[in-house]
């Protein structure tokens, strides 16, 4: 078996490659050589050329419990690909429950962990080096890991992924089994219900995303429009999910999902600190507000004052008209 | 029941946020004050106590300021407060803080079986929240995380939360861990009575030395990472603000389309 120095954990939905994964993959060559990725489940064969093309010279395929991918079993799983492949470094990609996993890998390794990443270096030594945002995203914190191993979480879109240039032609295929019971102390599923899916991009990885605020007044017809038009996802602040005009999963915010998109466009936000603290690192933001003095014009790349039932319809137009020409 | 919750102090959301030199959060600016979101987490302590007995300890580790914070939770109504607070404890990380946050309440243990450990979900500083599931795997203890509902019956705790793609209801034994989100309940403004009553509340103040943990285990020197540096980030350049006269759909859709966001 090649050495691995660096492991990525890829996640997959019924069948699909998250994005993150090739993102992460990426991130993971400016680290070092031997690249593992990791899969829980089966269903790696047909991705192997992919995940070999962004790096990775070996996949671990690892047959998880009953019980499935619970964060217990992540970090089990992870922690004994980590012993038998000698990697020193662990990537997963920053959501909720990786988080999780992250945590308690960390734990098991003794290592040091970064999570809501935004940028991966290899520093002085050969330490891992992370770039994390605090306050609202109004800081920049570098940090690096001290202890010989390291388990980080990258947020989705924070690296722009793309393939190798020396990529390994084929992947290696490494099957493993978890070697004891799964500590899940107690805690029991007791009912999982999935929801329907939009049909839409996943809003804490989409690449755009169009959210909408108050200034809807509960009317995000013209907000989907323009989200289509761009292939974005949909996403709310607290005041439109509280109204019960969306659902509360699309809430974007200090207290609900952390986006940072390549774009970003507020219809009708006004920009309150705890929307902000979700948003604010995304790449370029676009407000679209009747009110000049929103604060969301702060930080807005581009921000227009008007009307957004008629600016998102008209904006949606042309766009249609650019793709279309475009082909 | 015996319920601790876990506190932090941070700054002011609504104020100026900063960092020192040595890359540590700037407290010596005054506006420090309970972590918004630990507020639901006192709110579901004291509610469950009010309904089921027993008592709610509010524990917090920080500098001298941070008592403010626990303070603010025995306003609320928790029965006492625990600061752990000690020199050696400046720089630590998010693993080190769970470590100490654990013998912590092994300590408070002492006096009492612990049943429940509640957290918010997340500090509005830093974001990242792992510290729930680091602490309730020190303490051993089940852990039922981003509860958006929360009961306890016949020694069991069972929460319901909205992750990603699905709503899961969860249940663990007691004693347990359960982080609360801001959907859990509509946190309580003490009044007047509740503000001079927490005045006679005691609040114990705990060293490292009296939780037994080495100070090399703690802050800078027991963190696996460590800030480099810490720096406000630049402005936006080049913004532009324009005010729509008929055309500002098409002028947004050039913008995005000049900077390859189509």
């Amino acid at each position: 078996m090649t050495d691995t120095s660096v492991l990525v954990l890829v996640d997959h939905h019924e069948g699909t490659v998250r994005a993150s994964a090739n993102e992460l993959l990426t991130a993971a060559r400016s680290l070092g050589s031997g690249i593992g990725a990791v899969w829980l489940g089966d269903g790696a064969e047909q991705h192997l050329p992919a995940l070999a093309a962004h790096g990775a010279s070996v996949v671990h395929q690892v047959e998880l419990g009953e019980n499935g991918a619970t964060p217990a079993a992540v970090a089990q799983a992870l922690a004994e690909v980590c012993a038998a492949a000698g990697a020193t470094t662990v990537l997963l990609s920053s959501t909720f429950e990786n988080k999780e996993a992250a945590a308690l890998l960390a734990l098991a390794l003794d290592a040091g962990l970064a999570v809501d990443v935004s940028g991966l270096e290899l520093g002085e030594a050969g330490r891992v080096v992370t770039v994390q945002q605090a306050f609202t995203a109004t800081w920049t914190v570098r940090s690096e890991v001290v202890t010989e191993r390291a388990v980080v979480a990258l947020k989705p879109n924070a690296v722009q992924a793309g393939p190798s240039s020396d990529a390994p032609s084929v992947a290696e295929v490494v099957t493993h089994a978890l070697a004891g019971p799964v500590q899940e102390r107690g805690a029991r599923v007791v009912s999982r219900t999935p929801r329907p899916s939009s049909g839409r991009p996943d809003l804490g990885e989409a690449r755009t995303v169009v959210v909408g605020g108050r200034g809807t007044e509960g009317d995000f017809s013209v907000v989907e429009e323009l989200a289509d038009a761009l292939d974005g996802a949909v996403g709310a602040t607290r005041v439109a999910t509280d109204e019960g005009w969306i659902s509360h999963d699309a809430q974007i915010g200090q207290t609900g999902v952390t986006v940072s998109p390549r774009l970003y466009v507020g219809a009708g936000v006004s920009g309150a600190v705890h929307h902000r603290g979700g948003m604010q690192s995304s790449e370029t933001i676009v407000a679209v507000n009747s009110d000049p003095e929103a604060p969301i014009f702060e930080i807005a790349d581009f921000g227009v004052v008007g009307d957004l039932f008629t600016v998102l319809p008209q904006a949606a137009a042309e766009i249609r008209r650019v793709r279309a020409e475009q082909g | 029941m015996r319920i601790v919750v876990c506190v932090k102090h941070v700054p002011d959301v609504q104020g100026e946020r900063a960092f020192t030199s040595d890359g540590l959060v700037d407290r010596s600016r005054g506006d420090g004050t309970l972590n918004e979101l630990d507020e639901n987490a006192v709110e579901a302590a004291v509610s469950l106590v009010e309904e089921h007995g027993g008592e709610v300890v509010v524990l917090t580790m920080g500098p001298a300021d941070a008592e403010d914070a626990v303070r603010r939770g025995l306003q609320m109504g928790a029965d006492q407060a625990v600061h752990v607070h000690d020199d050696a404890l400046a720089g630590s990380d998010s693993m080190v803080t769970a470590e100490i946050l654990a013998a912590a309440v092994r300590h408070i243990a002492q006096d009492g079986q612990v049943d429940l450990v509640v957290t918010g979900m997340a500090a509005l500083d830093g974001l990242m929240s792992v510290v729930p599931t680091l602490l309730a795997a020190h303490l051993e203890l089940p852990r039922a995380t981003l509860a958006a509902r929360l009961a306890v019956a016949d020694g069991q705790v069972t929460i319901t939360r909205e992750l990603d793609h699905a709503t899961e209801e969860l249940t663990a034994p007691l004693p347990a861990l359960v982080s609360v989100t801001d959907q859990t309940n509509q946190p309580r403004y003490p009044n007047f009575k509740a503000i001079m009553a927490a005045r006679k509340k005691p609040v114990t103040a705990l060293s490292l030395a009296d939780l037994g943990v080495d100070p090399s285990r703690a802050g800078a020197a027991g963190s696996r990472t460590r800030v480099l540096a810490a720096e406000p980030r630049p402005a936006r350049e080049n913004r532009v603000l324009i005010t729509d006269e008929g055309d500002a759909g098409l002028r947004l859709a050039q913008f995005l389309v000049d900077n390859r966001l189509v």
